[in-house]
């Protein structure tokens, strides 16, 4: 997969965010402060921006320049945690111009112990890291069982939207939502959601770029 | 839901304008988002910048001036500001002897700000970050993201701008803001919810007779809704809560703070249930604010912050202060 593929990520992504800005939104009005949606849409949209202006040339740059532009423009938790991961992703990639699928679960790994050190939350906590952590691990399982690229990568978003909607009966313990104790059982937590979203436009941007 | 605005994209934008058209004492730099004294840097003065979601005016913009901040970062409505923001602040304030940042316990501030203070000690410039964590609504344990940070934060910055302002070194003035956190408790209670501008709808529903005890600065919900009650009897609900966590004898500094959509009336029915209460218990309204310094945009409700005084932290809440919001003694 080359630095086109994961362009396409990007712009997947954000066209899913903006699709399901007020879903996201509505998510975190339940247990949050009702801004999830709008804020990751204004911050992906930059990042559309500043990838047509910049233009990376490797699938690593695409990723650091996606994480440092979501840390400049989202703010709240999910401008710096978000951008961490795409950044630990992208520093993960280095410069090759090539990414196969084993190298891009690592960099997914490295998103995921980003996100993790600066979040300090774990599986279970009620937060993004309740998709990405499955997703991750589904995924790199997967190619180590030798499944097939697709099989891969479905198992990636499957695993994702899973941890997602598991996090509905989950109690938040990291987070705004965390203020609201076990009232915030019962809804789904907005960054596994979005977190759900964007391994899918992975999926989507990898198949369709095999 | 009608609003004052243009747009709902451009009006933190436009509010800063604002600011800067009725306010010549501040600079601000309405592109990146930051609020500074028109005066620049002061050499040897330790500068001290905060910042948070827009939505909570004054805070933080309104206390930028003379005796208090030198810079504050408005980030969206109720979203904390950027890492970039809070650097260039903390550049344009830094006057060689460090910089104090006061940050409100909510998970988004604090990794903005710790972002943004190891770029700007990665640039040689000492920071020294204060947490504010004073609302008992929020259970603290390991296991949440601990008590939010309200009301103490105005406490907080006027009494450590006042100590900055003597030319006291950064570790005094950082051991103060701290000293008056943890002397500090609030709790809120919301008649009403609040509208954030992009979402154009109320966060949350409150039936008529309902309200939200416990309620965060965002429209967050609280502990519990309860029905509607009298005034003497909230007053006493939320000093109940922060009773169990503070002793309210003594000389106290209290301030009864509305959230954005309270009349004055009230919040001075509030304020004398309050002191009716304290004195109660063997405590003494020493200092006092009354109106609105820590808001929820539109919403109705009040909060009320409790700060166990010493000799030593009256004399720097009495010292000269010049800002928008907070003016006395100059």
């Amino acid at each position: 997969m080359d630095a086109d593929v994961f362009r396409t990520w990007i712009t997947t992504a954000a066209g899913v965010i903006e699709e399901q800005r007020d879903h996201l939104t509505q998510l975190d009005a339940a247990i949050g402060d009702a801004d999830h949606g709008i804020n990751l849409a204004r911050g992906f949209s930059a990042v559309v921006t500043a990838l047509e202006t910049a233009a990376p040339a490797t699938p690593g740059a695409v990723l650091t320049l996606t994480g440092s532009t979501l840390i400049s423009k989202v703010g709240g938790a999910s401008g710096p945690l978000y951008g961490t991961a795409f950044r630990g992703a992208g520093k993960a990639l280095g410069d090759t111009a090539d990414v196969d699928l084993p190298g891009l679960a690592a960099a997914l790994e490295a998103a995921l112990a980003g996100v993790q050190r600066l979040g300090a939350a774990r599986e279970g906590d009620k937060t993004m890291v309740d998709a990405l952590a499955p997703a991750t691990g589904a995924f790199s399982k997967a190619i180590a069982e030798g499944a097939s690229d697709a099989d891969a990568l479905t198992a990636l978003a499957e695993a994702a939207q899973a941890g997602a909607v598991a996090t509905i009966s989950m109690q938040a313990l990291k987070g705004r939502a965390s203020y609201l104790g076990p009232r915030s059982v019962g809804h789904e937590d907005p960054g596994a959601a979005s977190t759900a979203l964007i391994l899918g436009a992975l999926r989507d941007a990898a198949l369709a770029g095999r | 839901m009608k609003k004052l605005i243009n747009s709902p994209d451009t009006v933190v934008a436009d509010a800063l304008a604002g600011v800067a058209a009725a306010h010549p004492s501040l600079a601000v730099d309405i592109e990146n988002k930051v609020i500074t004294r028109a005066s620049g840097p002061q050499a040897g003065k330790v500068g001290l910048v905060s910042g948070g979601g827009s939505g909570h005016e004054p805070l933080h913009g309104g206390f930028v001036g003379y005796g208090m901040l030198d810079a504050a970062c408005p980030g969206e409505v109720f979203t904390s500001p950027v890492p970039d923001q809070m650097l260039a602040a903390t550049r344009a304030v830094n006057g060689g002897a460090g910089v104090l940042h006061v940050v409100k316990n909510y998970t988004g501030d604090v990794l903005n700000f710790q972002m943004a203070a190891e770029l700007a000690a990665d640039e040689g410039i000492e920071v020294v970050s204060v947490v504010t964590n004073d609302d008992v609504a929020v259970q603290d344990s390991l296991y949440t993201a601990g008590r939010r940070g309200v009301g103490a934060t105005v406490f907080v910055e006027k009494i450590a701008g006042a100590l900055a302002e003597e030319g006291a070194g950064l570790d005094k003035v950082a051991g103060v803001a701290r000293e008056v956190n943890e002397r500090s408790r609030s709790f809120g209670v919301a008649l009403s919810s609040c509208v954030v501008p992009a979402a154009g709808k109320p966060t949350f529903d409150l039936a008529e007779s309902e309200i939200e005890m416990g309620i965060g600065i965002h429209g967050e919900p609280g502990r519990r809704r309860v029905p509607m009650a009298t005034a003497s009897d909230l007053a006493a609900a939320a000093l109940d809560a922060i009773r169990a966590d503070l002793p309210l004898s003594g000389d106290l500094l209290v301030m009864v703070n509305g959230m954005g959509g309270t009349p004055l009336l009230e919040l001075y029915v509030v304020f004398n249930e309050v002191r009716r209460y304290l004195e109660g218990q063997g405590g003494r309204i020493a200092r006092n604010l009354v109106g609105n310094y820590i808001t929820s945009l539109e919403m109705q409700g009040f909060s009320v912050t409790v700060c166990q005084l010493t000799d030593a932290l009256a004399r720097l809440w009495d010292a000269p202060v010049d800002t928008p919001a907070l003016r006395w003694g100059r």
